[in-house]
């Protein structure tokens, strides 16, 4: 046995120094022979390495064409100096790293970004520090891509004026994990991007959305945080979406939810923190889906369903502080509720098995009236209110009699 | 003028009612806002307070007043005094007292808790709603001799302004729902005292956003200057109107 695998190791030595007889490591950079990253790259041929030393880079438009190791030393800085697209990769197998780049130009008929890849596959992007840019990374018909570690971050006010931070349109087998976004338009865009993964990312302060996400359809966002943007996230027209252990915070404004959810089937939201959300959850046309050990807290409503959902299961939920726990806009409920806590649940417990005897109505009578007429808004938290829903609470004849919990659990989950 | 007020100010510190209604708002306003653990959810608790006992007290302890006083006030009457000096006094020293109370009771806790424009908003509207209800109660005092009567009549009156009025306003709100009503609602509303200080304090906090298109519509009426102006303008005749019809009355009537 023992000599084949010495064989073994001696021959995959040999092999994978093979390779590196063939491609070479070119070094370009102001000190160096070769003084600018697009000469580097034309004399370049595929799979070499090119190693760009610090420095103020103005190269226009860098177009990679061929299969390239490009790694910047100190974040060397390119900059497009608001009238180019910095780098178009345009080639499969094509790694990117340790540039910052900034200043990338701005037109909404070509949408130039930082970094834009163009029908490629297997290309790396990582470890980029991204700043003022139009786009920071955009990818159209992209496959098995990865974008890691980028921090991209931009000062926009205005939504027409400013692009979004990570952009992937048509594309499959992404990988997004471990960015920092802030100040774009949206944090994250998905259009027709499929089975992918969006993990660990931190989304704050964009003008629009943290997460933006369409027609993708298999693809799961997991541990991410998306913190004080302007409308929250938004999932719209898709199937098989898994959203796991993501943390939604203080997405608080007029019209800011921490998911808005249309046209959504088959998905899973599990495990979710959604916390100081002026709406935690809206769901609308969302069907067959689950909703398990999330937590709300603090949110002005918990969840909004609209009555064009079907069977989304809500169960094993914490629900605590918040104004209105549950809102939905007519009576005809097709969701199950099921042992969720509560904490304004006042029903007792006979027989101290941690599920109350009493089912729990998470509506209002308030919340059915505004959803119905917004004008009545105008007395919010008077003293009227609080007595009518008081009393709904006692004889329930308004709000829908299906919607209820019928196990609340009178004790927090541990999650 | 002053020593009548000085005699009024002080018959009702004796009476220890105002004591204890100062004890009561201290310790419910430290106690809401010890229960919390969101400032702003105090507040809104305190608002609720401010919006409910503040009216009942100052309208039920100064038509109680007004009559229980009614030989002193006789006793007044056949001294050298003028009619409107006795009861713009009464008047005085019933809302001096009562809006000291307030502030000493709600204000220093809001003030400890909440030191900012909010919080000073939420005292400026104590002070009018004390202001506005002693003025009420004072005209439902003298259009009535019966004590029992003035005394249900003010009670009535709290009931209207705290909960009936709401009721129209959530009955038009059904009725005209096919209209663009917020700016006729909003209008309506400010009619009511306790509800114009309702939103002005509410728009202040957090909370507003849950408004929506709604609370936008009143944020831009009351967050502009004409729209505080207004506002201003309409508590301030609250008490006003009342107390000028009320003092009319006075003068004329004969006791």
């Amino acid at each position: 046995m023992k000599p084949i695998i010495i064989r073994l190791i001696f021959f995959s030595i040999l092999f994978s120094k093979s390779f590196t007889v063939f491609s070479k490591t070119i070094y370009a950079g102001k000190n160096q022979k070769i003084k600018s990253i697009n000469q580097a790259i034309s004399i370049a041929t595929a799979y070499d390495s090119i190693i760009i030393t610090e420095g103020k880079y103005f190269e226009k438009n860098i177009i990679i064409n061929k299969p390239l190791v490009l790694i910047g030393k100190n974040f060397p800085l390119l900059d497009g100096e608001k009238k180019y697209e910095i780098v178009s990769i345009k080639s499969n197998e094509v790694i990117f790293t340790g540039f910052k780049l900034q200043n990338s130009g701005k037109a909404t008929m070509t949408d130039p970004a930082a970094i834009k890849v163009y029908n490629s596959k297997k290309v790396i992007i990582s470890g980029n520090i991204i700043l003022n840019s139009y786009f920071g990374i955009y990818i159209q018909y992209g496959i098995d891509c990865k974008i890691k570690d980028n921090k991209i971050i931009a000062h926009g006010t205005d939504e027409q004026q400013i692009g979004n931070a990570i952009h992937c349109w048509k594309s499959d087998s992404l990988i997004i994990s471990g960015n920092y976004t802030k100040g774009h338009r949206d944090g994250i865009y998905f259009e027709f991007v499929t089975n992918s993964v969006i993990w660990r990312n931190i989304s704050k302060k964009n003008v629009r959305y943290g997460l933006h996400f369409m027609f993708s359809h298999n693809d799961s966002y997991i541990s991410n945080v998306f913190e004080n943007n302007g409308a929250g996230v938004a999932v719209m027209f898709t199937n098989n979406v898994k959203m796991y252990n993501n943390f939604f915070i203080y997405n608080w404004g007029d019209a800011a939810y921490g998911i808005l959810l249309k046209e959504i089937s088959d998905s899973y939201i599990v495990g979710n923190h959604f916390s100081s959300n002026t709406v935690g959850i809206y769901l609308e046309g969302v069907s067959r889906s689950v909703i398990e050990k999330n937590i709300f807290e603090k949110n002005g409503w918990a969840l909004k369903i609209q009555a064009s959902c079907m069977e989304a299961n809500i169960n094993f939920n914490n629900f605590i502080g918040n104004t209105f726990d549950v809102g939905t806009n007519g009576t005809l409920v097709m969701n199950n509720f099921n042992s969720n806590y509560w904490d304004k649940y006042e029903g007792y417990d006979l027989n101290r098995n941690g599920i109350g005897d009493v089912p729990y109505r998470p509506i209002s009578l308030f919340s059915m009236i505004i959803e119905k007429n917004q004008p009545a808004l105008i007395l919010f938290r008077s003293i009227m209110v609080t007595l009518l829903d008081k009393s709904e609470k006692l004889i329930p004849s308004l709000t829908p009699e299906n919607l209820k919990d019928e196990k609340p659990l009178t004790r927090k989950i541990n999650l | 003028m002053n020593k009548i007020l000085k005699y009024v100010i002080l018959d009702i510190v004796r009476n220890k009612i105002v004591l204890s209604y100062i004890a009561f708002l201290f310790i419910i306003t430290f106690g809401v806002f010890n229960l919390e653990d969101n400032q702003s959810k105090g507040l809104l608790s305190t608002l609720n307070l401010v919006l409910f006992i503040v009216p009942l007290v100052s309208i039920i302890f100064s038509t109680v007043y007004i009559y229980n006083s009614s030989e002193f006030i006789e006793l007044l009457l056949s001294q050298p005094l003028k009619r409107k000096t006795i009861w713009l006094s009464l008047f005085y020293g019933l809302s001096i007292s009562l809006i000291i109370a307030f502030v000493i009771g709600t204000g220093i806790p809001i003030l400890i808790f909440f030191p900012d424009f909010t919080g000073i908003m939420m005292i400026i509207v104590g002070v009018f709603l004390s202001l506005i209800f002693v003025s009420i109660s004072l005209l439902a005092a003298v259009y009535t001799r019966d004590k029992a009567k003035g005394i249900g009549i003010a009670i009535l009156l709290w009931l209207y302004f705290a909960l009936v009025f709401d009721g129209i306003i959530l009955f038009l709100t059904f009725q005209l729902a096919d209209y663009p009503i917020e700016k006729l609602i909003m209008a309506i509303s400010s009619l009511n005292p306790i509800d114009l200080s309702r939103i002005a304090v509410l728009l202040r906090l957090d909370d507003s956003a849950l408004m929506g298109y709604t609370g936008a519509v009143f944020k831009e009426f009351l967050g502009s200057v004409t729209g505080i102006v207004i506002s201003a303008t309409i508590l301030i005749l609250w008490f006003l109107v009342p107390l000028y019809f009320s003092l009319r009355k006075f003068k004329n009537k004969d006791l």
